[in-house]
């Protein structure tokens, strides 16, 4: 009879494009948590969440910030001694966590992803104003005005796009999306 | 004439529009051509893959099968795409399955994957593909005593593609010194500019632009020199943040190594897009008016 997959497993699955080795295959040494530029921001670090992992801590990894941090440097995957793809597993959390839609409240990451996606999906190509609606509802006041700041200054340089860009083949390219997803695309 | 498919990718088209200019204009006087690639897509950045990875090979697809149709290898001026253009091609090289469920999908837009254009950054057009002895023969303002932070970044080096050195580079110090400048010791010159947490976790972002600033003053650079627009806009647009977020009173200049470049092959400045940036580029002109 079938069992179903653990935890560990379930992450495993989800790295069948990484190159890497077997999470359960880290000896814990810390090299990934150490050469992180962000760890001080995360909740558990990198070395953290592999040993949450492989001890079957599903909640615990889903609740904690960590992989919506990893900024996708890739300097973890490039000296982890055991060759695992440490990076190529964040994102595999990360995507793990919108398909339960199960993350840590508050974070921006999971939206502006989601967002992201559905503006490729519209016009083939990304739109700066559009993605903005996904953070700044976040921001303090304090933050806001500098956000705008930035924005009026890169506007006057002429660096923003006012009118959202758009492939000419459009049709085809969403076309191509439904047959990777049936129902997606719109 | 060497002829590419060029892939600017969406920064380019507004937000980096001077590394698109100075690309162009650099490539030209190099007896390079970089051929727009017809009715490109995004190739998904970081947020795509995020979501779902079968889609966002399904992107960087389109745009490999559109150049290999032109019979041109494709160049990518921003790491960013670099990168994930280059793991679609050997992800979907090394997988028939994923090809073929790809292949499938691309039937739509009449295009087909086979593998047969390879991937490469511009910063490799220049130092491999080009050369820096042909780089050095066109130099006529060499940017003599200009001291420059060779910031590499992450995604022109990692995940390691090859057999390359992605500890100890010095490929971007070689250009520099090539054109005449003085390429400082940078010691945090492999580490992460935040990327899209300026967005999405803007604290610890900022946190990490600061310290690339200050690393980059403290090593004597007049000037940070980047190869991807990320990197350019994270570096120069929010030093005015973190300048308030840390009391902090960093001001330097941070160009694309294409516009310096230029600045060295006696291009106006203004065909570089020089100009349009926040923090003023115009004490790096001196150089060349020696």
């Amino acid at each position: 009879m079938a069992t179903k997959p653990s935890f560990s497993e379930e992450i495993a699955s989800l790295l069948h494009a990484a190159h890497g080795n077997p999470i359960k295959t880290c000896i814990q040494c810390g090299t990934c948590s150490g050469t992180c530029p962000v760890a001080r921001f995360m909740d558990d670090s990198p070395r953290r969440v592999i040993a949450m992992i492989n001890a079957g801590l599903k909640d615990r990894v889903l609740a904690s910030n960590t992989f919506w941090y990893c900024a996708s440097c890739y300097y973890c995957t490039v000296r982890c001694p055991r060759g695992i793809d440490i990076a190529g597993l964040m994102y595999a959390l990360k995507r793990y966590s919108i398909w339960k839609k199960q993350y840590k409240e508050g974070l921006v990451g999971p939206v502006f992803s989601e967002t992201f996606v559905k503006t490729i999906l519209k016009s083939g190509r990304s739109y700066e104003p559009v993605l903005a609606t996904s953070y700044l509802f976040t921001f303090g006041v304090q933050e806001f005005l500098q956000e705008a700041q930035t924005a009026t200054s890169l506007m006057l340089k002429g660096r923003l796009p006012v009118l959202p860009p758009r492939i000419k083949r459009l049709e085809n390219f969403r076309r191509m999306v439904r047959r990777i997803i049936p129902l997606g695309g719109d | 004439m060497k002829t590419y498919a060029y892939f600017p990718g969406c920064s380019l088209e507004k937000m980096a529009l001077s590394y698109h200019l100075s690309a162009l204009e650099t490539t030209r006087k190099l007896g390079v051509e970089l051929k727009e690639l017809e009715d490109w897509n995004c190739c998904g950045a970081t947020a795509y893959f995020h979501v779902d990875e079968l889609l966002a090979h399904t992107l960087c697809a389109r745009n490999l099968a559109m150049a290999e149709k032109e019979n041109l290898d494709l160049v990518a001026p921003c790491s960013g795409c670099y990168k994930n253009l280059y793991f679609a091609r050997a992800d979907l090289k090394r997988d028939s399955d994923l090809a073929e469920h790809i292949n499938y999908a691309l039937e739509e837009d009449n295009l087909q994957f086979t593998g047969s254009s390879e991937v490469r950054h511009l910063m490799e057009v220049f130092v491999h593909d080009v050369g820096l002895e042909e780089i050095k023969a066109k130099v006529t303002r060499p940017l003599d005593g200009l001291r420059v932070a060779p910031y590499y970044g992450c995604q022109i080096l990692r995940p390691r593609k090859d057999h390359e050195d992605v500890e100890k580079p010095r490929f971007f110090e070689n250009l520099l010194s090539t054109i005449g400048a003085v390429p400082v010791q940078f010691p945090l010159k492999l580490w992460c500019c935040g990327g899209a947490l300026i967005l999405t976790s803007r604290k610890s972002a900022l946190s990490m632009v600061r310290n690339l600033l200050q690393s980059a003053v403290d090593s004597g650079a007049a000037v940070i020199a980047t190869a991807c627009p990320l990197c350019q806009v994270n570096l120069e647009c929010y030093q005015k943040q973190v300048n308030q977020e840390f009391g902090t009173e960093l001001s330097i200049p941070v160009m694309y190594f294409t516009q310096l470049v230029g600045l060295a092959f006696g291009i106006p400045p203004e065909s570089l897009g020089i100009g349009s940036e926040l923090v003023s580029a115009r004490p790096i002109l001196s150089y060349t008016e020696k």
